[in-house]
């Protein structure tokens, strides 16, 4: 069954995982935001989606080494100029996904 | 089909689910193999599918809830468990604020209900999607609660029999990274976003080898978007876009 204990860390840590979600939704969807403000927001989707992906391509999570040799990067590549010539997410998804799959299949042997 | 104008509320709200879960499908494929993981993981540790649910329910946020299950499994306290949930997941106050500017004056129930669902994909999906301007907040609300169903049900699924499914086939693993990678190139709408995400993707890979968790997100993409702003002013690149 689930203990006390238990429920106290997950509702202890949905709170602190909603709360950065929904402050800025309710306060600032409340007043007109400074322009230099909207203008560096305009930046963050681009740079924090790049700060996300890049590291998850060139370096090992485990032991958060570079390497640019690793199937993921490589992939990214070819997914990347699909993803500019297409405009296709859907698309983007199933190229990423079967040439992925290849390279697995080809390290495993 | 063509797309006549269609006003009928029936028809509307058919038209408004369609569209979030078709905006939803790559996330939950992304989730798929990731939720199956995180149960067989969480069972292993020793936590019931109902808590693993729960937590699933509760927290909905998948790297923290790797990272708890593992402190859980080592004994930790509560409140280094809830300080860690804290620290790695408030890259999404950056997330919230970048979508606030889409949602001036909605709905203040709707949006607690929307900042639930705000995870790395589902802002990334619903950016883009509101760029286009034939968003609405409640397909963004289909869109995350349908990719939260996925999570739940996955990790579930995962912690009641996940062994037995080859979670890694068909290159299923890359779906979440190539999803990114298309979303990326939405976001690119000129030249200063090119040198913004160059920068911000530099950043953070040096920095994700000098610190350890993942703040480096956070770090490298206010600083590269205030290097975006600077760049603009001094340059007056990107202005007319």
């Amino acid at each position: 069954m689930v203990s006390t204990e238990y429920l106290a860390v997950i509702l202890g840590m949905g709170m602190v995982t909603f709360l950065p979600r929904w402050l800025p939704l309710i306060y600032l969807t409340k007043r007109s935001l400074p322009s230099w403000l909207v203008e560096w927001l305009d930046f963050i989707p681009a740079a924090i989606l790049s700060a996300i992906l890049l590291p998850a391509l060139v370096t090992d999570s485990a032991t958060r080494s570079l390497d640019l040799g690793r199937p993921e990067f490589i992939v990214a590549i070819p997914t990347f100029v699909f993803a500019i010539l297409t405009k296709s997410l859907g698309g983007t998804v199933i190229v990423g996904m079967v040439l992925f799959g290849l390279t697995q299949k080809f390290l495993s042997f | 089909m063509k797309s006549k104008k269609d006003n009928s509320r029936p028809g509307h709200r058919r038209r408004t689910f369609s569209r979030g879960v078709a905006a939803a499908w790559p996330i939950c494929l992304g989730y798929l193999p990731i939720g199956l993981a995180f149960g067989v993981l969480a069972q292993k540790a020793g936590l019931s599918p109902l808590q693993i649910g729960l937590m699933s329910i509760f927290v909905f946020a998948g790297s923290s809830q790797f990272i708890a299950v593992s402190m859980l499994a080592a004994g930790a306290s509560l409140l280094s468990i809830v300080a860690t949930t804290f620290v790695v997941n408030l890259r999404h106050f950056l997330m919230s604020s970048a979508l606030a500017v889409f949602l001036k004056n909605t709905d203040r129930k709707k949006l607690s209900f929307f900042a639930y669902g705000v995870t790395d994909e589902s802002f990334a999906v619903n950016l883009s999607k509101f760029r286009d301007s034939q968003w609405d907040l409640n397909s963004a609300l289909v869109t995350n609660y349908t990719a939260n169903f996925t999570w739940i049900i996955t990790t579930v699924i995962g912690a009641i029999g996940g062994q037995f499914i080859p979670a890694h086939a068909f290159g299923i693993d890359y779906a979440l990274i190539a999803m990114f990678i298309c979303l990326l190139v939405f976001q690119i709408r000129g030249f200063i976003y090119v040198i913004t995400a160059v920068i911000a993707g530099i950043c953070a890979v040096f920095l994700s080898m000098l610190i350890p968790g993942n703040s480096y997100i956070v770090i490298a993409s206010m600083a590269a978007a205030a290097i975006g702003v600077v760049l603009k002013k001094k340059t007056g690149w990107g202005e007319g876009r």
